[in-house]
C-alpha cells in the first residue's frame, strides 16, 4: 500500500537510490573514510554497523552535506550530486537524525516541525494549524505518537528522537538515516522505534540506521554493511550472518559474546545500604526505603528500567545529592552524610552515567582527565604545586595499559570517540586504590571491542577482592556481570537475588514493575514516617 | 534546603553563560590563527574608525571639490593615527636626534610616549588578570571597576595613615591592603554565589556601585579629607609608601609596571602549575564533573572571586600609590571595565592579556597627544577599543573579510549540540 504522505504539500516524496562510490575523507593525522562505496535501495533499511570510530558518523555527515568529501561521488538515482550544506541534502530528499538533537526546549512540537519551512498564510503569518494537523498526520501514519503542542522540554528523549523524525518526514525526506538512534533509548522505546522503522519501510522509504547492537541490526535490516577503520569490511543480509560473525567482522576477530567468569568467592560486606530514601530535585521520593549490601569479592548488577532511581540511587551513594533518610556505610566507615570527596578517598571508585557531563571535561587533556579526582595527591602533586611531567608519565602508562585511542596525552578529551572517552575515565577510576567500585551504565554507546575489555576489567577487579556495584538497563550486561543482581522500579529495590536463581524472563518481569509484589515486604506508598 | 547552586533553576542560562566564555578562552582554531584574527580585527577597526574621523571634520563636507576633500580626508586619518602612534611608542621623526643627544631633557622627550604606555598598561595588567582568572573559573567579574576602587581606598588609606616606617613595610603593607580590599570585594558575589545562586554578574554590578558612592562618603570624612580641602581629595600618600619611579628624568614609569609583570606570571604559575588553578580550570570547564571528581565547587567560586577581587584590588594599589598619590572621586577612570575588554582581547590568557593591556595602554597614552595635536576627540581611541572588540568577538566574521579558512569553524558549529548534549 502506498499512501502519499506528502499529498497537501506541493513537494512530492520520491523514492530516493543512493550511491556512494569511492567516498575518502582525511581529517588531521586520520583517515576517516577510505574509498568507501554503498548503495541504499529504495524502500530498504540499510544498517551501518561499526565500532565507535569506524569512520559510520563521518560518512554519514559526508551524505548530509556537513563536510565534503576528499575524494569520490554521491549518486542520487543515478544523477551525481554535490552538497554544499544540510539544506541541499534536504532539499534532495535526505533527512537525518542526529545523536544530539536540533530541537528548541522552549519550542512546541509543532513549532520545532515547521522551524525553517515555516507554512504561512497571507500577511506572512505563520500557519500552525496546518503545522499542528501535519505533525498529527504523520504520526498516525507511521505510529510516531506525539502531542504537537507539547513544549519540547518536557518531552522524554524517545519522545523527542520522534519528533526528530517527524521533522526530517514533514521535509519530505526519502532516505532517513538515524545515527546511533538507540544509545539513549530504553529498551521498550527501542522496540517502538523498531517498529516505526518497519512501517517507514512499508511506505517506500530508505533507512540508514547506524548502530553497533548486533540484535538490532539483525532484526530490522535487509542489508548490513560493516565499517572498520574508515573502510567497508563486508557486505551481506542478516539471515547470512550470525551475530557473532558480524561482531568478529566488526573488530576484526573472533569474539566471546558475554563473559568468561570464575564463581565468586565474596567475603566480608563493603557496602552496606540501610532504609535509604532520596528524594529528586522536584522533591518527589525517587529512591525509597532501598536496604542492600555488596560484598568484597562480588558484582552485584542492578537492572531497571532507566529512570526507575538508579541515577538517584548512585548519586547519593556518591555524596553527590543529599539523602532523606537512611545510612551509608563503606567498609564500615559511616559515609551518610560525606561530600564527594571523602567518599572518594573512603575508596570508592565511581564510573558515572554520563560520562560527558560527569565523567569528564571535554576540554581538558586526556592525562588530565586522568587524574581528575586524584591531582592533589603525590606524586600528581607537591604540596600546592603540580607536577605536569608525572601527570604525563602516569598518563602515558594509563593510554597503554587500557589502551586508549589518542594522538598523545596532551589533545582535549572532548576530540576522542565515545568509546575511548569511556576508557579515560574508566583507565582513571580503576587505576585509583579502591575497596568499592560503582560503575553506572559503564558500557552505554559503546562498541562491542570495549564493552568486552570493560567487562574483564570489571571482573578482573573482582577477583581482586573489591567490591563491585553495577548499574545497568543493559539486560545482557546485567547478566553478563551479575553474581548477583537487584532490579529497581519505581523507586523500590527488588533483590539482590543469586544469578542463578533468577532467569532473564523473570528479570524482565521485575523491571516492568511485576513480581516485585511476590517477594513480599513491600511497604506502601508513603516514605518512611 | 541544599545550598549548592547547581540545583539552582536557571541553570541552563548559567551553562549558556559558561559556553560563552568557554568560547572565548578556548578557541576553536590554534594560537596563530587566533593571533591573526586580532591583528586582522585591529586593522578592520582602524580602517572603520577612519570613517568616523573623516566624518567628524566638517572641513572635508565644506571642501570645493572632490580631490580636495579626498586629500583633507587623507590628511585627517593620516594626523590622527600618526599622533596616535607618537603618542603611543615616540617620534619617529625626532626621536633618533632626541637619542643622540644624550641629555637629559633628549631621552625624557624620546621615552616620554613609552613611558605614558606603560603606566597606562600597568592597571590594565592587573584588571584584565581580575577578569581572565575569573574566566577560566567560569565566572563573569563585571566588578572589577569595584574591586580596584576598594583596594585604591585601602592602599590610599594605609599609604597617609603610615609615616617614618622604612619603605620596605609601607609599601608592601600599602599594596597588601589593596589586595585585602579587592578580594573582600570579590568574597562577597562569590560567597553569595557559592550560598544561595546569586548570579555574579548581577551582584558585581551592584557593588561598583557601592564602592563608587563609598568613595564620595569616606572622602568627607576627618580620616580620609586633606585638612584644610573641601572637595573630596584624600590626605597625600606617604612618600615611603610610593611605588618608586623607575627612570627618574620626570618620567612617570614606576615600578607598578614590573609588579604587573610578576604578578601576570604569578596568575600563569598559579592557574597551570598548581592543585588550586586545577581546580579553578576544572570547575570553569565543567562544573558538574568537577563536583563528582570530589572538587568544592562552591569553595571554588569564593576563592576565585576573592582572588580576582584582589587582582583588581592591585591596579586600584597600582594607581594610588604610583601616579595619583592621594584618593580622589573616579580614580579609576574606567579600568576596570577595560579590564573586561583586555581579558576578552587577550583570551583570558596571562600572556595576552600583557599584549592587549600594552594595547590599550598605548591607545590611552596616544590619544592624549592624539587630541592634543589634531583636531581628533579623544573619544575616537573608545570608538576604536569597542570596534576591535567587537571584531575579535565576531572572528568569522574577519574569516569572511579575509578569506581565511573557515571549514572547519562552520563544520563544528553546524554540529554542535542543539542543546542537552
Amino acid at each position: 500500500m502506498k499512501t502519499n504522505p506528502a499529498a497537501s504539500s506541493p513537494v512530492e516524496t520520491k523514492p530516493l537510490r543512493l550511491e556512494l562510490k569511492g567516498i575518502t575523507k582525511r581529517f588531521p593525522g586520520v583517515l576517516a573514510n577510505d574509498h568507501i562505496d554503498l548503495t541504499v535501495e529504495p524502500g530498504e533499511v540499510h544498517v551501518l554497523l561499526g565500532e565507535n570510530g569506524a569512520g559510520k558518523t563521518t560518512l554519514m555527515n559526508i551524505l548530509y552535506g556537513l563536510y565534503h568529501p576528499d575524494e569520490g561521488e554521491i549518486l542520487v538515482n543515478g544523477t551525481p550530486v554535490k552538497f554544499q550544506s544540510p539544506s541541499d541534502a534536504i532539499r534532495t530528499g535526505i533527512g537525518m537524525v542526529h545523536q544530539h538533537f536540533m530541537l528548541i526546549p522552549v519550542f512546541t512540537v509543532a513549532e520545532n516541525v515547521m522551524l525553517g519551512s515555516e507554512l504561512t498564510r497571507s500577511f506572512g503569518l505563520l500557519d500552525r494549524r496546518r503545522a499542528r494537523r501535519e505533525v498529527q498526520r504523520l504520526g498516525a501514519q507511521f505510529g510516531l505518537a506525539v502531542d504537537p503542542d507539547a513544549r519540547v522540554a518536557s518531552l522524554s528523549v524517545g519522545a523527542q528522537q520522534r519528533v526528530e523524525i517527524i521533522k526530517a518526514l514533514y521535509r519530505h525526506a526519502g532516505v532517513l538515516i538515524l545515527d546511533e538512534p538507540t544509545a539513549v533509548l530504553t529498551p521498550q522505546e527501542t522496540d517502538e522505534l523498531l517498529r516505526v522503522m518497519e512501517s517507514l519501510k512499508r511506505a517506500g522509504r530508505s533507512l540508514v540506521f547506524i548502530t553497533h547492537k548486533l540484535k538490532e541490526a539483525k532484526q530490522v535490516a535487509d542489508r548490513i554493511t560493516v565499517l572498520r577503520g574508515g573502510r567497508v569490511v563486508g557486505s551481506t543480509v542478516p539471515a547470512k550472518a550470525t551475530e557473532s560473525q558480524l561482531a568478529a567482522m566488526m573488530v576484526g576477530h573472533a569474539i566471546r559474546l558475554g563473559v568468561d567468569r570464575p564463581p565468586a568467592k565474596p567475603t566480608n560486606v563493603v557496602l552496606d545500604v540501610a532504609n535509604l530514601s532520596v528524594r529528586d530535585a522536584r522533591g518527589q521520593v525517587a529512591v525509597n526505603e532501598v536496604t542492600f549490601q555488596v560484598r568484597a569479592g562480588e558484582i552485584v548488577t542492578i537492572a531497571g528500567v532507566q529512570g526507575n532511581g538508579q541515577t538517584e540511587l548512585v548519586r547519593a551513594l556518591m555524596g553527590l545529592d543529599p539523602i532523606a533518610t537512611g545510612r551509608i556505610a563503606v567498609a564500615g566507615r559511616d559515609l551518610t552524610s560525606a561530600s564527594p570527596r571523602q567518599t572518594l578517598d573512603a575508596g570508592v571508585g565511581h564510573v558515572p552515567e554520563d560520562r560527558q557531563r560527569d565523567g569528564l571535561i571535554a576540554d581538558f587533556s586526556v592525562g588530565e582527565n586522568l587524574v581528575l579526582d586524584i591531582y592533589y595527591v603525590p606524586p600528581f602533586a607537591n604540596g600546592p604545586v603540580l607536577e605536569p611531567a608525572e601527570i604525563r608519565r602516569s598518563a602515558e602508562e594509563r593510554i597503554r595499559e587500557f589502551d586508549i585511542r589518542t594522538p598523545s596525552p596532551i589533545v582535549a578529551a572532548g576530540t576522542l570517540s565515545g568509546g575511548n572517552q569511556q576508557r579515560v575515565v574508566v583507565a582513571r577510576e580503576f587505576s585509583r586504590p579502591v575497596v568499592l567500585m560503582i560503575a553506572s551504565q559503564p558500557t552505554r554507546g559503546l562498541d562491542v571491542g570495549s564493552i568486552e575489555y570493560i567487562h574483564e576489567r570489571i571482573v578482573k577487579l573482582r577477583d581482586k577482592g573489591d567490591a563491585v556495584l553495577i548499574v545497568s538497563s543493559d539486560l545482557d550486561e546485567v547478566l553478563a556481570l551479575g553474581d548477583r543482581i537487584a532490579v529497581m522500579y519505581q523507586g523500590r529495590m527488588a533483590g539482590p537475588f543469586e544469578a542463578t536463581d533468577l532467569t532473564r524472563e523473570r528479570i524482565g518481569l521485575m523491571m516492568a514493575g511485576a513480581g516485585t509484589e511476590a517477594e513480599g515486604a513491600v511497604p506502601t506508598d508513603e516514605g518512611r514516617p | 534546603m541544599s545550598s549548592e547552586p547547581d540545583h539552582a533553576p536557571g541553570r541552563d542560562r548559567a551553562s549558556a553563560a559558561r559556553a560563552v566564555i568557554q568560547k572565548i578562552i578556548a578557541p576553536e582554531s590554534s594560537a596563530w590563527s587566533s593571533l591573526l584574527v586580532v591583528v586582522l580585527a585591529f586593522v578592520t577597526a582602524l580602517v572603520v574608525s577612519a570613517v568616523f574621523i573623516i566624518a567628524s571634520d566638517p572641513a572635508v563636507f565644506q571642501a570645493p571639490d572632490f580631490t580636495i576633500a579626498l586629500y583633507n580626508a587623507w590628511q585627517d586619518v593620516a594626523g590622527a593615527y600618526g599622533s596616535l602612534l607618537s603618542g603611543a611608542l615616540g617620534d619617529p621623526s625626532t626621536i633618533g636626534s632626541d637619542l643622540t643627544t644624550g641629555t637629559a631633557s633628549g631621552l625624557a622627550h624620546a621615552f616620554y610616549p613609552l613611558s605614558e604606555t606603560l603606566v597606562a598598561a600597568a592597571p590594565l595588567v592587573f584588571t584584565g588578570l581580575a577578569v581572565a582568572l575569573g574566566f577560566r573559573a567560569g565566572l563573569f567579574n563585571i566588578g572589577a571597576e569595584g574591586q580596584v576602587i576598594a583596594g585604591g581606598l585601602a592602599a590610599g588609606w594605609v599609604g597617609f595613615s603610615v609615616h617614618g616606617w622604612p619603605g620596605f613595610i609601607e609599601l608592601p603593607l600599602a599594596i597588601l591592603a589593596g589586595f585585602a580590599a579587592g578580594a573582600l570585594w570579590g568574597f562577597v558575589p562569590g560567597l553569595l554565589k557559592a550560598r544561595t545562586g546569586a548570579h555574579e554578574v548581577i551582584t558585581t554590578i551592584m557593588l561598583n556601585y557601592v564602592a563608587i558612592y563609598l568613595t564620595y562618603y569616606f572622602l568627607g570624612t576627618r580620616i580620609f579629607q586633606r585638612p584644610g580641602r573641601s572637595d573630596p581629595i584624600s590626605k597625600a600618600v606617604d612618600s615611603g609608601a610610593m611605588l618608586p619611579n623607575l627612570a627618574g628624568l620626570n618620567l612617570r614609569v614606576h615600578a607598578g609596571v614590573i609588579l604587573a609583570v610578576l604578578v601576570a606570571i604569578a596568575v600563569y604559575f598559579l592557574l597551570w602549575r598548581t592543585v588550586v588553578g586545577f581546580e579553578f580550570r576544572a570547575v570553569g570547564a565543567n562544573p558538574d564533573a568537577s563536583r563528582t571528581a570530589g572538587i568544592g565547587v562552591g569553595r571554588v567560586v569564593v576563592l576565585a572571586m576573592s582572588m580576582a577581587g584582589g587582582l583588581a584590588g592591585l591596579a586600584g594599589a597600582n594607581v594610588i600609590l604610583g601616579v595619583q598619590y592621594s584618593v580622589t572621586p573616579g580614580f579609576s577612570s574606567g579600568v576596570g571595565f577595560d579590564g573586561i575588554t583586555v581579558a576578552l582581547l587577550g583570551r583570558g590568557n596571562p600572556a595576552g592579556v600583557i599584549a592587549a593591556a600594552l594595547l590599550f595602554g598605548g591607545l590611552r597614552a596616544g590619544a592624549v597627544q592624539m587630541q592634543a595635536s589634531t583636531s581628533t576627540p579623544v573619544d575616537l581611541v573608545q570608538v576604536i577599543e569597542a570596534l576591535v572588540i567587537m571584531f575579535v568577538a565576531a572572528p568569522a566574521l574577519i574569516r569572511a573579510l579575509f578569506r581565511l579558512r573557515t571549514e572547519r569553524v562552520i563544520a563544528r558549529a553546524a554540529i554542535s549540540p542543539g542543546w542537552g548534549g
